[in-house]
C-alpha cells in the first residue's frame, strides 16, 4: 500500500516536471522567431545579428560596411563595439571592444569614427577597410561637458561643413526650485540654459574644445538624445524627451490620465539662435499648443506663440532616442529622405500602461514631414501589455543606414542588433 | 493541575491574541502604505516596484529596501541624489524629499514596499520615523 502511494506521488511529480518542461518551452525566448520577433510592413524581414554584449545605444556604419555602437555600460573595460563577421554570414560571430568609458553617442564621417562619453567627445581615424586604426589612442576634441547624472547622454551628428553637433541635456525635469518637488516653483531665468538644455555646436577637426570654443547653436530643449542632419534641407533635425510629472507636481492642474498624455514628444527643425522654450513651455498635442508650464505660472490653458514651434508632434513620454533620414535606395521610394525614429518606450505614462518601444517612420515631402507617422518596426518589447518598464524584453535605441540600404536598429537591454531589410 | 492547564491555555490563547492583532495591525499599515505608494512614488518606482532601468532604482529585492530601516526613512524624508551604486547600478534621477507625508504615512508606505514585490521584513512604525525625522541632516 505505502509503496503504492510513493508510487503515485513520484508519477505525479514526474508528470508535472515534463508538462512544465513543456510549458516553458513553448515559450522560450531563445528559440528562433519569425523577423526576430518584430513586426513589419509587407516585404521586410528582420533577423538579429548580434546580442548580448553591452547595453547598445547609437550605432554608426561605415561606408565600408564596418559597424560599431556605443554601449552605456562596460564590457571587460570596453565601451565601443564594432561587429566582427569573419565567414561574411551577416552574423557577428564576435565583437572587438575598444574605449574605456560609458556613453550614447556615435557617428561617421570623411573617414573618422566619432563617440561620447558623458563629459567628452572622442575620435579614431578609420583605414582604407573602416576599421580604426588606434582603438587605444583616440583624439580628444571636446571636454569638460557638464554631467550632472540627469539625461547626461550627448548625442551627436556632423554635418557637411565641419561641425559636430552635441546635446547636453538638462540636470533637471523642468528647471524647479527644487526638482520633482511638489509644488515646486520655476527658476527665471532657468539657470541649467547656461551649459545644457541645448545644443551645441563645435568643430569635427579641433582638439580639447570646450564651452568657450562652441557655439551655443540652439536653446530650450530639456533633452535630446535624437538627432540628424537633413541633407536635402541642410538643417539639424532634433527629438526632444519631453517633460516629466505634471500630475505628480501639480495635482490641481493635471490628472493622471492628462499626465500621461502631455507633453508631447516633439520634433523640431533648428536653426542657429533657436529657442525651442523649455523649461518655461511644454507642447499640448491635442490643443496644438505651446502651454506655459505650471511651474512658471500655468495652468494647463494659458498658452503663448513665443518660442520655435514643433515640425511634428508625438505622443508623450515615448522617449525618442534616435532620429534617422533614409537616403537609402533598398527600401521603397516613398521611405525616401523620411525619418525613421527609436522610441526606447515610456516610463512617464504610470499608472496608465506604458508605450512606446517601436520604431516609427515619418514620410517628409519637400523636407517637412507630411504629418501622418506610421509605426514600422514593433514588438521589441515581447509583450502586449507593459505596465512597468522593466517588462520589455527589448527597448529600441539607436539607427543606422548600411551602405546597402538596410537598416539597423540597437537595442539597450540585451545589447541585441537587429538588421531590417527590404526585399521586392 | 486543572488550575495550570487552564492558566496554559489562557496564556497560549492570549499570545494568539496578540500575535493575531499585531498582524492584523500589519495588515492595516501595508494596505495604508500601498495608497501612500500609488500616490507618490508608484510613477517612479512602477506598480511592481521594478523601477526604470538606468533611472529610478528597483524596491524589489533591494538591499537598501531590506535593510536598514533608518536608511529608507532618511531617503524617503530627504530624497536621494546620491549616484552611488545600488546593487551594482547606477541611476539617473532625482529622487525629491517627501518630508509633507507624516510619520504615520512614511511608516507605512515603507511598510507595504519592505512587504511587497517579493520583499519580506519587518514592518517599520512612525516612531521609527519620528526619531530620523527629528535627527536633523
Ligand atoms: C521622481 C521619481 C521618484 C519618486 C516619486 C520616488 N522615488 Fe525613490 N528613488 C528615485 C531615485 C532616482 C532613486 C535613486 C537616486 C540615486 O541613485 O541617487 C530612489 C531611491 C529610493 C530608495 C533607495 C534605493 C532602492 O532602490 O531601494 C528607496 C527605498 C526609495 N527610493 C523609496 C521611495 C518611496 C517609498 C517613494 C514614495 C514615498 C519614492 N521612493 C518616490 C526616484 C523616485
Amino acid at each position: 500500500m505505502r509503496k503504492y502511494y510513493l508510487l503515485l506521488l513520484f508519477m505525479s511529480i514526474y508528470s508535472c516536471t515534463v508538462f512544465g518542461n513543456n510549458h516553458s518551452k513553448k515559450n522560450d525566448p531563445n528559440l528562433p522567431q519569425a523577423n526576430a520577433g518584430l513586426q513589419l510592413p509587407a516585404g521586410f524581414t528582420a533577423i538579429k545579428v548580434a546580442e548580448g554584449v553591452g547595453r547598445a545605444r547609437h550605432i554608426a556604419i561605415s561606408p565600408q560596411g564596418t559597424i560599431f555602437y556605443k554601449s552605456s555600460r562596460l564590457v571587460n573595460g570596453k565601451g565601443i563595439f564594432q561587429l566582427i563577421d569573419k565567414n561574411g554570414d551577416g552574423i557577428a560571430d564576435s565583437v572587438f571592444g575598444f574605449g574605456n568609458y560609458i556613453g550614447t553617442g556615435i557617428a561617421i564621417k570623411n573617414g573618422y569614427l566619432y563617440a561620447s562619453s558623458d563629459e567628452e567627445v572622442f575620435r579614431y581615424k578609420l583605414d582604407a577597410k573602416g576599421n580604426v586604426i588606434n582603438p587605444s589612442q583616440p583624439e580628444k576634441i571636446i571636454t569638460g561637458l557638464i554631467n550632472r547624472h540627469q539625461h547626461e547622454s550627448k548625442s551627436i551628428t556632423l554635418d557637411d561643413a565641419g561641425n559636430l553637433y552635441v546635446n547636453i541635456g538638462a540636470y533637471s525635469n523642468s528647471c524647479q526650485v527644487n526638482d520633482r518637488t511638489l509644488h515646486s516653483p520655476g527658476r527665471k531665468p532657468c539657470p541649467v540654459l547656461d551649459s545644457a538644455g541645448g545644443i551645441w555646436q563645435f568643430k569635427a577637426d579641433k582638439l580639447n574644445q570646450t564651452y568657450g570654443n562652441g557655439i551655443h547653436y540652439a536653446m530650450g530643449l530639456r533633452n535630446v538624445v535624437g538627432l540628424d542632419w537633413n541633407n536635402q534641407t541642410n538643417t539639424l533635425f532634433v527629438m526632444q524627451h519631453g517633460r516629466d510629472q505634471l500630475h505628480d507636481n501639480w495635482p490641481e492642474y493635471f490628472d493622471e490620465k492628462s499626465s500621461a498624455e502631455l507633453p508631447a514628444e516633439c520634433m523640431y527643425e533648428l536653426h542657429k539662435g533657436d529657442n525651442c522654450g523649455w523649461p518655461y513651455i511644454y507642447y499640448d498635442p491635442m490643443q496644438h499648443k505651446k502651454m506655459i508650464a505650471p511651474e512658471f505660472g500655468g495652468d494647463g490653458k494659458k498658452s503663448t506663440t513665443d518660442y520655435n514651434n514643433p515640425v511634428i508632434a508625438f505622443p508623450a513620454h515615448l522617449a525618442p532616442n534616435a532620429l534617422m533620414f533614409y537616403t537609402g535606395n533598398q527600401f521603397p521610394e516613398k521611405y525616401k529622405n523620411g525619418a525613421f525614429i527609436a522610441f526606447h518606450g515610456s516610463w512617464n505614462r504610470a499608472p496608465l500602461p506604458q508605450q512606446g518601444y517601436y520604431v516609427v517612420f515619418v514620410p517628409f515631402k519637400n523636407g517637412k514631414p507630411t504629418g501622418k507617422w506610421e509605426i514600422f518596426a514593433n514588438g521589441f518589447s515581447g509583450k502586449e501589455v507593459i505596465e512597468s518598464t522593466r517588462q520589455a524584453d527589448h527597448r529600441p535605441c539607436g539607427l543606422a543606414q548600411a551602405p546597402d540600404g538596410s537598416l539597423y536598429v540597437t537595442d539597450d537591454v540585451k545589447g541585441t542588433i537587429y538588421k531590417i531589410s527590404y526585399k521586392k | 493541575m486543572i488550575k495550570k492547564v487552564v492558566t496554559g491555555v489562557y496564556i497560549l490563547a492570549m499570545a494568539i491574541m496578540v500575535s493575531s492583532f499585531h498582524q492584523n495591525q500589519i495588515s492595516a499599515s501595508i494596505a495604508r502604505g500601498k495608497q501612500v505608494y500609488n500616490k507618490v512614488c508608484l510613477s517612479c518606482h512602477m506598480i511592481d516596484g521594478g523601477g526604470v532601468p538606468n533611472i529610478n532604482p528597483p524596491l524589489a529585492q533591494s538591499s537598501y529596501v531590506l535593510g536598514d530601516k533608518k536608511r529608507i526613512i532618511a531617503i524617503v524624508l530627504n530624497g536621494m541624489t546620491d549616484r552611488i551604486a545600488i546593487d551594482d547600478e547606477y541611476y539617473s534621477n532625482n529622487m525629491a524629499p517627501h518630508s509633507d507625508l507624516t510619520d504615520e504615512e512614511i511608516a507605512n508606505v515603507l511598510t507595504y514596499v519592505r512587504n511587497s514585490f517579493g520583499n519580506k521584513a519587518s514592518a517599520v512604525t512612525a516612531a521609527e520615523v519620528k526619531v530620523v525625522r527629528s535627527m536633523k541632516k
